[in-house]
Order: C-alpha cells, then sequence, then structure tokens
C-alpha cells in the first residue's frame, strides 16, 4: 500500500476559486476548523479570468433597481429554468457580499460620490455590474484570498483531488488527493466537504478555461453518488478570440460591447438586428440610431441587440459565420475602434487592449477584434438545496459554477462572481454547522484509501500506446464537433458512443516518467472526470428535446415549456454507469410569479 | 496504516526558508542575449565626463562671468555669485558679493554642495550609479558583482539600510535647496536679458532659459516633490489643489525624470562652457537676436 | 502582423532549450520541433511536451496573461510564456527557456514560490474603519486610483524573481518582503480608509530600505505596474516622514506628538521562526497576527 500523509478537519474546501474561497472565510468564521485543496497556486484560480463585474442591485447607478428586477432579469436570462430559491437569494443577498467585500480591502471604480460604480451588461436590465476596470475577478478573487490569508486558513496548494471518501452510511467524510510536486498521496478526512471546483470547459476544444476546468468537482459528486443536473446547458460565451491559434476561445469581455463595441458581419453590416426574438423585443432598440443613443441616455432609449444575452448573440454569430458572412478566420468583427476614443478604450478595456496586443498583435484602438463563440461555462451542476448548499449526498456542499440550478439554461454576465460570493458563503456555513453538529471523530476507511491510490497509480501500469494527450484530444473533438453549440439528435447518439469508447481509452492510459510534477499523470486523472462528465452532457442533451438557454438542438428549434420547460435533467452514477432521470423543477410561489406578469 | 507526517507543509502556512537549491543554470551565468552592457557602460561614460568636466570648472574660478562682454551672463556653476560683483549694474542689482571679494577658494566649491547632494541623493541617479558603478545590479536578471563569491566581501548586501547610503533619505531637504537654487537660476536667466541698460537677448540668454527650464522640469519632477506636494496624502480628493499639482505636474514630470535628469546636467555644463568660451576668448561675441 | 509573422511561419525549425532538472541539477535539453503561425513560447512547450516530452513540467493556467503562472526566463529574461510571442525572438539561434532563478526548483521550468507566500501572510490586512448601520464606504476615484494600479497584480513574482536583493544574496529573505509586497503595502498604506499606518513597519519588518531602487521589478513587470516610481518610492518618502525625517522628529519631540508608527505595533509583524509558526500550529491559530484576525 501507498504512503501518504493525513490531515483531520472539520471542513474541507476543493477548489480555491471565489467560492472556494468565500466557503473557506465563512466557516472559519463559525469556528470550524478549514482547509483548502486547489490545484494550481493560490490566487490562479480562473475567477481571475472573469472580467466585466459583479451583478447586484445596489441601486447605486439606477435607484429603481432592487432584488425583484434582478431576481426577475436572472430568471429570464435563464430562461425560468432556474432554481427559483437560488436566485431569489443570489438576487436578494449579493448587494451585502459585494459591500463586504470593501471592507475586506476590495476597491471598486467609484460614483461621482463616492459609491460603488456599476455598468451596464447583456440581460441586466439596469447598470448593475460593480466592477474594476475589466478586471473584476482578479479583485474579488485577490480580496477573498487575502481574507482567507488573513483569517488563517490551511491552504493546501497544486494538490488534486481524485476521490471523495465517505463512511459507512455513504455520508461523505473525506478526500485522496495528490501533490503535484511530489506526486504523493494526501488523505483528508473532513466531517464535510465544499466542493468549489469550477467548470468543465476543458472538455472542448475552444474555450475560455483554463487547464483546471476539469470537471473535478462534477466528477466527484457523481462517484459519490450525488446528483448532477441540466449539465446539457453550457454557454458559449459570443465572444472569445478566434486568431491566433493559440490564443483561440480566450474571452473577450462582455464590457465591450457594454462599452459600445458593435458586432459586424464581413460586409460591414451590423448584424444583430435580424436576431431579436420576440422575447426580448420589447426592450431591445430595433435601428440603429435608437440603439446608438442609448450609450448616452439609457433611460429614454432600448439596449441595442449587442446586449442581449449570450445565448442569444452566440447563437447570431454561429448563424451568420455557417451564412458565409464571417470574418477570415471563422467569426465576426467585434469593433469598438471606431466608436470610442483611443484613450477612452485604453481606460475603459486596459486589459482587453492589453490581451490583444500581446497575444494577437492587434491595436484594438485602430481595428476590430475577430471573435466568435467559445465554451464557457457550464449552468449546469451539482444539485443543491438553495439555502445551504448541500448536495444529495450527506456531508457533500458545492458552490459557484460546479453548483447547478442557480443560473438556469443561460448565465447573466456578472451572476457568476455574485453566485460565488453569495453561494460560497452559503457553503461555508452549510458546510460549518453540518461538521460542527456531527459529533465523533472522522474515521478514514483504509480499504477506500487503499483502492483509490492503487487506481491512481495503476496509469503508470498500463502498458500500451495510449497517450493522455492525444485521448484528451479525441474527447475535445467528439464534444466541440458533435455536443457544442447546436446539436442534433443524430450526432448526440454518435458521440454516446464514441464516448463510451473514450472512457475505454481513458482508463488504458500509459503514463511515462515517474510521480513527481508529472503531467501526463495528472492529465489522465483529469481525463476521467472529463469524460464522465461529457457523457452527462451527452445523455442531458439527447433527452431534452427542445431549445432553451445554452442548450440548442437544431431537430428541436423552439423552447417547450409545457414539458421540458418544467424539469430538470438529473444524471447520477448507478452501478458505475451515468443515468438519467427527469426531475420535477421546483414550483415558484405566486408572490414571485407576479414578478413576471406585471413586468412590461 | 501507513502515516508520514507532513514531509512538506503547505505552502501558505510556511516559514521563508533559506538556501534550497535553484533551479536553472547558475547566477553567475548571465543568459540574456541583449548587449545589456551598453547601458551602464554608457552611465558610467556620461557621470564621469560630467564629473571631469565639474571639477575643472569647479577649480577654475575663474571666467564664471561674462560682465567684461557687457552681459549679465553669470555661470550656474557660480550662483549665487558670492565672492564678486556680478552684475554691470554694480551693487546688489545683479548678484552682489554675499561674502565679499576676501574669499579666495573658488566659491563653486561652496555653491555645488548644493546641486550635486541633490542628485546624488535623487532617486533616478541612485538607480543609475548603484547600477553603473556599485554594479548592484549592472542589469536585470546579472548577478551583482561579487555576489557569487562565497566569503566575498560582497556577499552580503545591506541596501539603504546603514550608514552612509542612510542618508540617502535626506533627499527632501536637497530638494528644498534644490528649490532654491531653481529660483536662483531663474533670476540670472531673467538677469541674462539685461544689456546694459536696455533688455535685450543674446544666444547666452536663450541658453540660460533653457537652463532654468531644465532646472525646474528635473526639480519638479523629482519623487520627493511628489511626495510632498500630494503624495504623501491619502486622500487627494480633499485637497483640490495639491491634487492637481501632484497630477500635472509632479507626476508628469517624474515620468521623465531620467529624461530631464540627464537633460539638466548636461545642459548646466554646457552653459557654464558657454560662459568660459566667451570669457576666456575663445568665442569673442555673444550673438545677439534683439 | 504579417510582417513579423513571415519569420515564423514557412515551416521553420525551431530549436528550443528547456532546464530539465530538479535539486539534484539538470541541463538545458534540446527540441527541434516545427514553427507554427502566431504561437508563443508556452505553446511551443506544450507541443513539446505532447509530442517529445510527457513528463516536463511546466506551471501554467490561463494562458491569458492573467493569473501569472507561467514565470520563466527566456533567453535569460524573466517574462511570462503565455506573453511572449515567438515572433518577438531571433528564432535562428536556440531559444533557452529556465526557470526562475531566483527560488528553489521543483522540477523543470517549476519553481518553489513558497517564499511569497509566506512574506503574504505577514501583510497585515486592510483595517476598516468602524461604519454605522446603513453606512456604506465613500471614497473618491482619484483616491483608489493609486492602490487600483497595485491591485492589478497578478502575482507572477517575475519581480520577486529579479530583484537582485534576494536573488543574488539568499539571506535577505529572511527581512525582506519583496517588490510585490512593497506594491502591497503601498496599496494599503494609500488606501483612502484604511486606519493601520504601515510606514514602520514597512521599514522595520520588511525591509523597504534593502531596495536600492534599481528599477528591474518594473521592467519585467508584465501588468506594467510602475512598482518603483509608484509605489516603492512613494513609500519610502512616507518611511522618510515617520522615521527618517530630522524636523519632523524634532517637531513631534517639541510638540509631544505621539510617534505615529510606535516602533512596537512594527515589531509585532515579525516575521515568524519556523518553530514559533509549528507551536502556532499546535495550537490551532494558524497563521494570523493577533492584530489582523477577526472581523
Amino acid at each position: 500500500m501507498s504512503e501518504f500523509e493525513t490531515h483531520i478537519v472539520d471542513v474541507l474546501i476543493i477548489g480555491a476559486g471565489g467560492a472556494g474561497l468565500r466557503a473557506a472565510a465563512e466557516a472559519s468564521a463559525m469556528g470550524a476548523s478549514t482547509a483548502v485543496v486547489c490545484k494550481s497556486l493560490l490566487g490562479k484560480a480562473h475567477t481571475v479570468m472573469a472580467e466585466g463585474g459583479v451583478a447586484a442591485a445596489l441601486g447605486n447607478v439606477w435607484p429603481e433597481d432592487n432584488w425583484k428586477v434582478h431576481f426577475r432579469d436572472t430568471m429570464r436570462g435563464g430562461k425560468m429554468l432556474n432554481n427559483w430559491r437560488m436566485a431569489q437569494l443570489h438576487a436578494q443577498e449579493s448587494p451585502d457580499r459585494v459591500l463586504e467585500l470593501e471592507q475586506w480591502g476590495a476597491l471598486f471604480d467609484r460614483t461621482p460620490d463616492g459609491k460603488i460604480l456599476q455598468r451596464d451588461f447583456g440581460g441586466h436590465r439596469y447598470a448593475r455590474l460593480a466592477h474594476v476596470g475589466d478586471r473584476t475577478g482578479l479583485e474579488l478573487l485577490r480580496t477573498v484570498q487575502h481574507r482567507a490569508v488573513d483569517v488563517g486558513i490551511e491552504v493546501f496548494m497544486e494538490c488534486k483531488i481524485v476521490r471523495l471518501l465517505h463512511d459507512a452510511t455513504g455520508a461523505v467524510n473525506g478526500a485522496v488527493g495528490i501533490w503535484r510536486e511530489t506526486g504523493k498521496f494526501i488523505v483528508f478526512g473532513a466531517k464535510s466537504v465544499v466542493l468549489a471546483t469550477g467548470g468543465v470547459g476543458k472538455m472542448y476544444k475552444f474555450t475560455s478555461n483554463s487547464w483546471e476546468g476539469t470537471g473535478d468537482g462534477h466528477a466527484l459528486a457523481l462517484w459519490a453518488g450525488a446528483d448532477l443536473i441540466d449539465m446539457e446547458c453550457i454557454q458559449f460565451h459570443p465572444t472569445g478570440m478566434i486568431w491566433p491559434p493559440s490564443a483561440r476561445g480566450l474571452l473577450v469581455t462582455e464590457g465591450v460591447r457594454g462599452d459600445g463595441g458593435v458586432l459586424k458581419n464581413i460586409d460591414g453590416e451590423r448584424f444583430m438586428f435580424n436576431y431579436i426574438s420576440d422575447y426580448f423585443k420589447a426592450e431591445t432598440s430595433d435601428t440603429i440610431e435608437e440603439a446608438d443613443q442609448w450609450y448616452e441616455n439609457k433611460r429614454d432609449f432600448r439596449r441595442p441587440p449587442e446586449l442581449l444575452p449570450r445565448d442569444e448573440v452566440a447563437r447570431a454569430i454561429n448563424s451568420e459565420v455557417k451564412a458565409g458572412r464571417g470574418s477570415p478566420h471563422g467569426g465576426v468583427f467585434l469593433d469598438i475602434a471606431s466608436r470610442r476614443s483611443p484613450e477612452d478604450i485604453r481606460r475603459r478595456l486596459p486589459s482587453m487592449y492589453h490581451q490583444f496586443k500581446e497575444l494577437a498583435d492587434v491595436d484594438i484602438t485602430k481595428d476590430a477584434m475577430e471573435i466568435g463563440p467559445t465554451c464557457h461555462y457550464i449552468m449546469g451542476g451539482v444539485r443543491v438545496d438553495a439555502d445551504t448548499a448541500a448536495a444529495t449526498v450527506s456531508g457533500l456542499f458545492a458552490a459557484g459554477e460546479v453548483a447547478g440550478g442557480m443560473h438556469g439554461a443561460n448565465r447573466l454576465g456578472g451572476n457568476s462572481l455574485s453566485d460565488l460570493l453569495v453561494f460560497g458563503r452559503r457553503a461555508g456555513i452549510g458546510a460549518a454547522e453540518y461538521a460542527l453538529g456531527k459529533s465523533g471523530e472522522v474515521v478514514i476507511d483504509e480499504l477506500q484509501v487503499a483502492s483509490v491510490t492503487a487506481h491512481a497509480l495503476s496509469f503508470f501500469d498500463n502498458d500500451g500506446s495510449e497517450n493522455a494527450y492525444s485521448a484528451h484530444q479525441a474527447l475535445q473533438d467528439t464534444m466541440q464537433s458533435l455536443v457544442g453549440i447546436i446539436r442534433t439528435e443524430s450526432e448526440l447518439v454518435e458521440a454516446k458512443d464514441k464516448l463510451a469508447e473514450l472512457s475505454e481509452r481513458a482508463r488504458v492510459v500509459s503514463v511515462e516518467g515517474h510521480r513527481q510534477f508529472n503531467p501526463g499523470w495528472h492529465l489522465a486523472l483529469d481525463l476521467e472526470a472529463m469524460t464522465a462528465v461529457a457523457q452527462c452532457t451527452t445523455l442531458g442533451a439527447l433527452e431534452r428535446q427542445e431549445s432553451r438557454g445554452g442548450h440548442t438542438r437544431e431537430d428541436h428549434p423552439l423552447p417547450d415549456n409545457e414539458v421540458f420547460g418544467k424539469v430538470n435533467m438529473a444524471t447520477s452514477f448507478v452501478d458505475g454507469q451515468v443515468r438519467l432521470r427527469r426531475e420535477p423543477l421546483p414550483e415558484m410561489p405566486t408572490e414571485l410569479k407576479e414578478l413576471f406578469e406585471e413586468a412590461h | 496504516m501507513t502515516v508520514v507526517d507532513p514531509a512538506k507543509p503547505n505552502m501558505s502556512v510556511t516559514a521563508v526558508q533559506i538556501g534550497k537549491v535553484r533551479g536553472g543554470p547558475p547566477l553567475s551565468k548571465v543568459l540574456r542575449r541583449d548587449r545589456w552592457w551598453i547601458q551602464p557602460a554608457l552611465i558610467v561614460t556620461g557621470l564621469t565626463l560630467f564629473a571631469i568636466y565639474a571639477t575643472w570648472a569647479a577649480f577654475r574660478n575663474g571666467h564664471y562671468y561674462a560682465g567684461s562682454l557687457g552681459r549679465d551672463y553669470l555661470s550656474p556653476f557660480y550662483s549665487p555669485c558670492l565672492a564678486h560683483i556680478c552684475s554691470t549694474k554694480g551693487g546688489y542689482s545683479g548678484w552682489g558679493p554675499i561674502l565679499g571679494s576676501w574669499w579666495a577658494i573658488s566659491p563653486a566649491l561652496l555653491i555645488l554642495i548644493f546641486p550635486l547632494g541633490f542628485r546624488m541623493t535623487c532617486y533616478y541617479y541612485r538607480k543609475s550609479y548603484y547600477r553603473s558603478f556599485w554594479l548592484s545590479p549592472p542589469a536585470c536578471a546579472v548577478p551583482d558583482a561579487g555576489s557569487a563569491k562565497p566569503n566575498g566581501r560582497r556577499k552580503r548586501y545591506t541596501g539603504e539600510t546603514r550608514f552612509p547610503l542612510l542618508i540617502q533619505n535626506i533627499h527632501r531637504y536637497f530638494w528644498y535647496a534644490a528649490v532654491a537654487f531653481a529660483g536662483i537660476l531663474t533670476w540670472d536667466a531673467i538677469a541674462a536679458f539685461r544689456f546694459g541698460n536696455s533688455i535685450g537677448m543674446g544666444l547666452g540668454t536663450l541658453i540660460f532659459v533653457i537652463n532654468a527650464a531644465l532646472i525646474w522640469a528635473y526639480t519638479l519632477g523629482c519623487h520627493s516633490c511628489r511626495h510632498l506636494c500630494g503624495g504623501g496624502t491619502n486622500r487627494l480628493s480633499e485637497h483640490a489643489s495639491r491634487y492637481w499639482i501632484w497630477k500635472n505636474i509632479a507626476s508628469k514630470l517624474n515620468e521623465k525624470h531620467q529624461l530631464f535628469a540627464w537633460l539638466s546636467l548636461v545642459w548646466i555644463a554646457f552653459t557654464d562652457f558657454y560662459i568660459y568660451m566667451l570669457t576666456s576668448g575663445i568665442i569673442h561675441h555673444d550673438p545677439r537676436f534683439f | 502582423m504579417s510582417t513579423e509573422t513571415a519569420t515564423v511561419a514557412g515551416q521553420r525549425t525551431l530549436k528550443m532549450r528547456l532546464w530539465r532538472g530538479d535539486e539534484s541539477g539538470g541541463d538545458f535539453a534540446t527540441y527541434e520541433i516545427p514553427a507554427q503561425e502566431g504561437e508563443v513560447v508556452l505553446d511551443v512547450v506544450h507541443r513539446i511536451q505532447a509530442e517529445e516530452a510527457p513528463d516536463l513540467a511546466v506551471r501554467w493556467n490561463c494562458k491569458a496573461g492573467k493569473c501569472g503562472s507561467c514565470s520563466a526566463e527566456i533567453n535569460g529574461r524573466p517574462a511570462l510564456m503565455c506573453m511572449t510571442r515567438m515572433s518577438t525572438l531571433n528564432i535562428d539561434e536556440p531559444i533557452t527557456v529556465s526557470p526562475m532563478r531566483g527560488f528553489p526548483i521543483i522540477r523543470d521550468l517549476v519553481t518553489d514560490v513558497s517564499f511569497n507566500y509566506a512574506v503574504a501572510r505577514r501583510i497585515p490586512a486592510f483595517q476598516p474603519p468602524k461604519l454605522a448601520e446603513g453606512e456604506v464606504f465613500r471614497m473618491q476615484q482619484v483616491d483608489v486610483d493609486r492602490s487600483q494600479e497595485f491591485r492589478k497584480c497578478i502575482e507572477c513574482f517575475l519581480c520577486q524573481n529579479v530583484c537582485h536583493v534576494i536573488r543574488d544574496h539568499e539571506d535577505n529573505k529572511e527581512s525582506f518582503a519583496g517588490p510585490r509586497f512593497f506594491a502591497r503595502l503601498a496599496e494599503l498604506e494609500m488606501h483612502p480608509l484604511d486606519t493601520l499606518d504601515r510606514r514602520r513597519l514597512s521599514s522595520e519588518q520588511f525591509g523597504l530600505g534593502l531596495c536600492n531602487i534599481t528599477k528591474c521589478c518594473t521592467e519585467v513587470c508584465p501588468e506594467g505596474i510602475h512598482i518603483t516610481d509608484n509605489a516603492i518610492i512613494p513609500l519610502k518618502e512616507r518611511v522618510v516622514d515617520a522615521r527618517f525625517d530630522p524636523v519632523a522628529w524634532l517637531g513631534r519631540k517639541i510638540t509631544g506628538k505621539p510617534d505615529p508608527t510606535p516602533a512596537a505595533v512594527a515589531a509585532s509583524f515579525a516575521p515568524e521562526t519556523l518553530e514559533q509558526q509549528q507551536a502556532a500550529r499546535a495550537l490551532g491559530k494558524v497563521g494570523s497576527h493577533p492584530q489582523t484576525s477577526g472581523a
């Protein structure tokens, strides 16, 4: 049996992004001994990539704004597939969470009267996003990082969790991980575990996600017996970089459009006017003249169609490219150069300016950017209780991107950072209360540990020609071409078969070299998580025979509110297989339903 | 169960560990491909040439006032005029003999203490001589001279924490003096418009005006100035005028501090040399514009 | 972009010399790989990893210059691998990529940057003023501008790596926080609402005086933060106010005003020894200074 070190804590948090660190700060403040494990160094989490802002109805720019409007925007953006209670808590609590960040040292941009400045974003009725230039995610992460360090949380960096452990009742009570640096095993005993591992983007070829977005938390929950919901709802951000090839997929913030950037096809046409769906007609400009006046006078004019929710814009771009009106590298143009002064652009979008200048050698104050949809965010995730963030397995909690339900079928920009804060805190409270209320010592089951370590080491013994990098590439190709932005039954069935084959390939991957900082081995371990998650996504996509938000079926182009609008696609692991069942969507109380009737 | 005690305490709570093995080739091997030594070489050359010139000019104790040619041009190395009557009008309308003519050694030796102190403690010059003369470091990612020798004298480095380099912290007092000197040089530039009883302008006048302008640009871009005029406060918004000065003058000039440090240095030497050339007869004529 | 990419295109071969090794030693290994259009150094390293050296250790994350993970020394110059385009390098010669040489090696291109986390833990956190119920912070944009510049820091630690104070003088790691943390201290010191005076401790506990402002930190900063001019020097000037200005000192003596930063407060932020830390851990008080813990 392999040697390992053991750490016993009350609350173990997997992931050190915004949600994980926010949960850690809260759990620790409640008196629970708390440890955070993360795959990278502290402070490198994908949260830093969030640019635009954190949505909170502070009402600093628009006094009319309040949680009800935010709630309504969120639900409508999510195509009503959201867990209403999560959306409600999120809208109610996000202002406090943002103000709390200031107490911890965050420095948001200011209004003239010294309050937090808020900016416009797609799908939000009012300017609502507290921000810092276009690096809000970094600000948020740094703030919670400093907070976590300040309250003295132990952080285990560059450590990958391979499997969760459970006790005799099936409740989660720890985890087995690997130090990336040494390749040695580390075992955590914990009364409760919070998953805050982020997304799954790395199963796609073009993604804004970093290497860490391999669906670890989704897979850990699945293997531990928890439900995932709506894994087919994946957001393709409409504006990712297209060129150069190595930067493909990198995000171009929605802030570009909020600050005046427009989308054009190869003919120079602002094509978004041709793609305003009935759902958003009432609040969207239908002429260029009106749209252009909105930037200066948001009260009297309707929003430009470039600021429709992300799924709408992504589909429109996809259609333009398909119709042969795309840009040379297969995207469309995002133009801010002709609309704002160079100084303005550099001041308001410094990191975008920097990113294009450094990576593509394009000066966005002079030339248009070439952009196209990129896999950005998964709305689906671990099925949780809205108030406590508890998963369907005892002792397990989830917050942030890894949790499902909050965003329904499509997430509004800016709602992710506020999601991290609201549900990160709630998961911290939930997990700490659960842990502190649980009596007795944590007992680690050595047999479980032994089987996990043996499994992890088996990749060194596999003697085959299967290489983790090429298997990963095959997975990405499959998902990109068959389960991408537009889906159809025959392709999904094909994907399902290919994935079955790929999970077999992933199992027999052989790893060269030794255990110390071996990226090939780490990828092999990530790959088993990705294939499991990809299966959930594919099954959900096959079953949901409608188009809704981040799930578009060519063969079922319209939403079906009667059947699919009322169910979540729940996937779980039964007898070593991913199984899918429909679960009814929680019913919204009448007083909240009324909010939708009085609107517009 | 084989439980190993935390062999590697986790990073976020570890104390600093000293003396672990570094990666890559030894630091003494410079991997930079560019000609990183050019900059320190230029600075050594430039500052050495200036030092030689300034020493000569300071000990010259003569040829610093062009009154004999009917021009109120006083070399900046000898201003304010301490031991001579430096005015075509006599008395105190220009610079009077502040000390009196009994003062025998070169007044420049007294005067130059202040600008020299200002520049020696200037943050920009500190950077350049620490790099170029001390080789600490000669360039980025190039090791400090002598740091690789195991028991060498330069193995230890204490920066500006001890005497004498601790004195660098006095920079702001030299800045106060520098403001006074900039005022004096401005007066000299004004005086350079006096052509006997009329107002005129010669090539020398232009040189003096540029000299005063460069000295101000250097002095007001000083890091201490930037701190004193506004940088030291946390709520700039409550001090509108200080904020304006901090933002539009001190910070703007500070960005070009290096440039003005060099321009003003070269120009002040040139100004002195021009007076020397005029008064020693190397050139006979100061062209008059009007 | 056409002029630059032209030199890379046309199936030329790149000669990459990557450092392979660990604590026990190492050397550059040379890899030859065809050039591709529009690549950054990290792309090439990844291709080598995928095709020739699957166990090549390299730390990276966002690949967009936002997380600061892939710091290394490219042709001897500290830089982010993801933000160094191949077209900016002369590919006629072999390109060397070595790990940051200011930190201990883990393996290949990966270094142990724990020094930085140890320092970070000692920096006293933001100390907000007390707010009345329902009151929110009011700060003007001009007052947060300066600190916001430092908050752009992505913690790539290139400045820490290049700073000769610790790069060439290992012993100073005990007493010197490094440019990244001077920027952090400056950020807090300039924060319009922070209530802790950080001047004396910057100098006495974090070694500000060791900096001889030779500006390499600013030169390598991928975020373009003016670390020296906007953080370190202003901080040094503030320290002069608190510690070195003889007139200010005399003034305090005469008027009887208290020292703005009492030495005792500063001393409480002294680095802990490993033994002290272990004792603290045993007591369950991990890593929080008495002054900074608690809400």
